[in-house]
């Protein structure tokens, strides 16, 4: 990247311990990491290395024990929860590894959820066809395969167009096939729209097609690394 | 709509049976309440109309014989508005038709005029005038009850002549809006009635002219009614007054009262109780709503569903139960109040008696049944507030489990794998279970609630005829006679057994409290009617001092060995002193009672009844009665084993029909209730069960699994909820209880019965339901959806 664009996320010794009775166990101890306008990272990482605790504090569905994280001017740590509410609803789409999608409601009003209190959304018809599934708006989540599922759940994440976007394993319960799909749903959207994406995955291969590849272990990011060429999601095979 | 509003609607649909089950609860509760509130309220304004239209007077005194020319004096006494004097005398009839001698009670209207006070409602015919002295006015339940119209004939012995009646009208008095007989429990519209004629021809019957045995009184505003009476008994001393009393010593008014304070009970302590057990219901359904949508509402929060709009959410979901609940709840209000009301009118007659549908009172039975239901809902909301966003990215957390005493029991080892299954869940969700049973157990509370009134009612009433009350007729003489007439009584043909007894009015002063009644001189050990102790074992009089109820004892403030003054009404009207013996347990009423000879010195007489009760053999009464009718003596007869079959009858109809429907909506609410749990079961373990289906287990082992759970549960809450409507029972009763009565609250072993049975067989119907499910058990579907 030849011009180094703003950092909208800035955390510094970040920490994350949670205490079961006598035991406490340290999540996260002490990151410090940027995340650019408009670039698509992948972090990777064993498992219990803290990946998903310092995404879920990125998106303010969490708070931090210690240390600091900015997004642009705000200061997420020690935000009230209205503020953290607000945060979410105008900036950040989530994709969660269970696609959590609400099974009393269609693909079409499950998106609808989110569209209905976002600033400047698109369509749920939009934002089903961003993802192939147009023809399978009114179906609900027991009617739809597992990669079906996880594609409503990232029209769902994408449809109030975020400023940022957060995966937890997008593709974890997919096969490669419907894997790639998703994830070119990913790249398309943060190419087409400029959203900051961020991608969990134990999957290194997932890693080539990102900006940036950063890496956990045991709490602390151990490694950053910059793609100097990328390959589009068409090209992975695993 | 909006796609949350949606989810509601489906979150509604999806639960449709147990919202549908706790709807009937809250419209159980809201029912009754509207149902109390309007008659209550219809009953206040018919009487209020009635009261005022028709002059209804507010003191009223009878005396034996006094002039007329007292009257200027008694308008002109402080405090005094209005006064009118009347004649009023016991009678008997003979009506065409009916072959039992009627008793009634005549009173004198100003010659071919409306009374100033206590007017008559004409519903048929006029006021008789003076061209037909012997032309009478009827009460209107009396005439329908021997279907007697304008024009028709009775016969009457007044003062000992019989007389030929001819009825010209039939109507109303605010006087007799409830129309009972001396010492009845229940009107007897056949063998009771109150009829006017004029007053000069009654007071040439009586040999009463120039002269009054009754007043009515109205007072001017401000005017302090004890201060009246006093003065007006001061002055009445002379001529043989019982004491003036005013309207809540009144015998129509004083039903009046007790029976809008139970309205007042029914409006408030039984709907309390059912909309107690709706919310209860509600906070179990919407903390397992909560529970099982925790990562929907972790989603919604990481979505930027700001915790209001979450809590509104499932706000709405208890709503629009309680609107359901609540509108049900209206329209059956609506649709039996008229049915109520009507039934009011036979024991109450008013000139008008509306009910009126009242918007607000629907408005404010909902606003409490929802206020309520929000308190039953706080936690489950609360837990949604308090759910976290994070959740939504962890995938479900796996159920935590260690190997509870089950596991490790012998018990263990004997029971079949889908029954330990059945344990496993109970024990490992405890307090699941203990909600489970406790919602059961409050719906066997309301079936014992339902159930347990009817038997108390049955047993007062075995009490008080069995025990109590054991002759079959009852003579009331016109005055003292000799005890020697008891012998001429005996005579008479099919009595087998006479006992006499000398009644008088009285006046009990203990301190500042007192109280109007008759004491009654009696056998020392009456046979025909008993006295008895809280173990329902004869009581023998003692030869000195008086016995009376623990009802009256407690409101003057009386225990045994005190002393107190008593007045008597009557002849001389001495003042005595006395004291109380014994007190005496009797389930109803305010009786005092003497040995007769006791009394018959006191009053300064020989030995003398006034009063006898006779047991006869059943079969042909008539000529008995006929011999009767012939003594002038008697003043009336009351047929104490007929009204003992009447009653019964009315306890298994009209109460039959008003415990029936209180049962019938404890039973529907008792259904609900188990299958509600049972349906919230079954959803919980829809995943469980068929991933056991999956694995092999036979449509009749998941079954049981269901089933058992259910029955189990069941038995676990039924003497749990045996406990509760005791409590309820208690509860209702103290409500219902007033300073004279308390209707005793008895358990027979067959309310406990009945009301396990009927909670078993709402466990099996809802079992049932449920294993309708299960056999429409989508597995693949229920595996899939988290
Ligand atoms: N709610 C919690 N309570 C207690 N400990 C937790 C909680 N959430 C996470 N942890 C612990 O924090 C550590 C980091 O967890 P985290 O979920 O961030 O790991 P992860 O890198 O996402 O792992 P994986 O790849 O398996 O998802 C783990 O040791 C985990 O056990
Ligand atoms: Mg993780």
């Amino acid at each position: 990247m030849a011009v180094q664009p703003e950092a909208i996320f800035v955390s510094r010794n970040l920490t994350k311990q949670y205490t079961m009775g006598e035991v406490t166990i340290h999540a996260l101890r002490g990151v410090d990491l940027e995340l650019y306008a408009g670039e698509l990272v992948v972090l990777l990482g064993a498992s219990g290395s803290g990946k998903s605790t310092l995404l879920n504090i990125l998106g303010g569905l969490d708070a931090a024990t210690g240390g600091d994280v900015r997004y642009r001017d705000l200061q997420l740590t020690g935000a009230s929860d209205r503020v953290l509410t607000r945060f979410r609803r105008d900036h950040v789409g989530f994709v969660f590894q269970f696609y959590n999608l609400i099974p009393s409601l269609t693909a079409r009003e499950n998106i609808a959820v989110v569209t209905d209190i976002a600033p400047d959304p698109m369509t749920p018809e939009e934002a089903l066809a961003l993802v192939g599934l147009e023809n399978r708006m009114d179906h609900f989540p027991a009617q739809l395969s597992g990669g079906e599922q996880q594609r409503v759940a990232i029209a769902r994440a994408i449809a109030k167009r975020p400023a940022v976007l957060l995966c937890d394993e997008p593709t974890g319960a997919l096969d490669s096939r419907t894997g790639i799909k998703v994830l070119e749903v990913i790249r398309h959207i943060n190419e087409t729209l400029g959203t900051t994406t961020a991608v969990i995955t134990h999957n290194e291969v997932i890693g080539q097609m990102a900006h940036r590849v950063i890496r956990l272990s045991d709490g602390r990011v151990s490694e950053v690394h910059e793609n100097s060429q990328r390959l589009s999601p068409a090209e992975l095979h695993w | 709509m909006s796609p949350l509003t949606l989810k509601l609607w489906r979150d509604l649909r999806s639960f449709r049976g147990q919202v549908l089950a706790i709807a009937v609860v809250i419209a159980t509760g809201v029912m009754i309440m509207i149902l109390g509130a309007a008659s209550l309220e219809a009953v206040s304004k018919a009487q209020q109309r009635f009261y005022d239209s028709h002059q209804f007077a507010q003191l009223f005194s009878h005396v034996s014989r006094a002039p007329e020319h007292l009257l200027p004096r008694i308008q002109a006494m402080d405090g005094v508005s209005q006064v009118e004097s009347l004649l009023r005398t016991p009678v008997r009839m003979a009506v065409p038709g009916y072959d039992k001698p009627v008793r009634g009670l005549l009173l004198s209207l100003p010659d071919g005029q409306q009374p100033r006070l206590n007017r008559l409602h004409l519903r048929e015919g006029s006021l008789p005038d003076r061209a037909q002295p012997y032309g009478v006015v009827l009460n209107e339940p009396f005439a329908e009850a021997h279907g007697l119209r304008s024009g028709d004939t009775l016969t009457a012995i007044i003062e000992g002549r019989e007389q030929q009646l001819v009825v010209t009208g039939i109507g109303l008095s605010p006087e007799f809006i409830y129309q009972i007989g001396p010492a009845d429990i229940l009107p007897d519209y056949r063998d009771y009635g109150v009829l006017w004629m004029n007053r000069s021809t009654l007071a040439r019957a009586l040999d009463m002219q120039g002269a009054f045995n009754s007043l009515a009184l109205t007072l001017q505003l401000g005017a302090v009614e004890q201060d009246v009476i006093a003065a007006l008994d001061q002055l009445l001393e002379p001529y043989g007054t019982a004491g003036a009393f005013g309207r809540d010593d009144q015998v129509s008014h004083h039903f009046l009262t007790e029976e809008k304070k139970q309205l007042q009970v029914t409006a408030t302590v039984l709907p309390a109780i059912f909309l107690g057990v709706s919310a209860f219901l509600l906070s179990v359904l919407m903390g397992r709503i909560v529970r099982t949508q925790r990562q929907q509402v972790a989603v919604l929060k990481a979505f930027g569903y700001a915790n209001g709009s979450i809590v509104w959410h499932y706000a709405q979901f208890t709503l629009l139960v309680v609107v359901l609940g609540g509108l049900l709840g209206t329209v059956l209000g609506a649709w039996f109040a008229d049915g109520l009301v009507a039934l009011y009118a036979e024991y109450f007659r008013f000139p008008d008696l509306r009910y009126q549908f009242q918007p607000r009172l629907a408005v404010l039975a909902m606003a409490i049944a929802a206020l309520a239901a929000m308190a039953g809902t706080g936690r489950a909301l609360w837990q949604a507030v308090q759910q976290q966003p994070a959740e939504a990215m962890r995938p479900p957390a796996p159920e935590r489990f260690s190997p509870g005493w089950l596991e490790r029991s012998a018990l263990a080892r004997v029971i079949s794998q889908p029954s330990r299954i059945i344990l496993r869940n109970l024990t490992r969700h405890r307090t699941k279970a203990v909600l489970s049973i406790l919602g059961i157990a409050l719906s066997v509370g309301l079936l014992v609630l339902g159930s347990y009134q009817w038997a108390s009612v049955k047993k007062l009433v075995d009490i008080q005829y069995r025990l109590i009350h054991t002759m079959d007729l009852h003579l009331s003489f016109t005055g003292p006679v000799p005890e020697r007439a008891l012998a001429e009584l005996r005579s008479l043909p099919g009595v087998q057994y006479v006992e006499g007894y000398r009644s008088v009015p009285v006046r009990l002063v203990n301190g500042t409290r007192q109280y109007l009644t008759g004491i009654q001189g009696l056998e020392p050990e009456p046979q025909l009617r008993r006295l008895i102790d809280s173990q329902h074992q004869p009581v023998a009089l003692p030869t000195e001092g008086m016995v009376m109820t623990h009802y009256l004892a407690d409101y003057l403030g009386l225990a045994a060995g005190d002393s107190l003054e008593v007045q008597v009404m009557d002849g001389a009207q001495p003042r005595l002193t006395m004291t109380l013996a014994r007190v005496i347990e009797e389930p109803v009423g305010v009786g005092v009672y003497l040995e007769r000879r006791q009394l018959n010195r006191l009053l300064g007489e020989g030995p003398a009844i006034n009063g006898a009760w006779l047991m006869v053999d059943g079969e042909d009464s008539t000529a008995l009665f006929e011999r009767l009718w012939q003594m002038p003596k008697v003043a009336a007869i009351g047929h104490i084993r007929e009204a003992r079959e009447k009653l019964t009858a009315y306890l298994d109809d009209t109460m039959l029909v008003f415990m029936g429907v209180l049962l019938l909506l404890a039973a529907a609410s008792a259904f609900a209730v188990v299958f509600n749990n049972a349906r919230i079961a079954f959803a919980e373990r829809a995943r469980e069960l068929a991933t056991l289906r999956v694995l092999g287990l036979s449509q009749r082992e998941v079954g049981w699994v269901v089933m058992g759970e259910i029955l189990l549960l069941t038995l676990l809450a039924i003497p749990v909820g045996w406990l509760l409507g005791v409590g309820f029972a208690l509860l209702v009763a103290e409500a219902l209880s007033t300073d004279m009565f308390r209707l005793p609250v008895i358990f027979t072993p067959q309310v406990f019965a009945f009301a396990a049975l009927g909670v078993l067989l709402a466990a099996l119907l809802s079992g049932l339901l449920m294993l309708r499910h299960l056999r429409r058990l989508d597995m693949v579907g229920a595996l899939k959806t988290e």
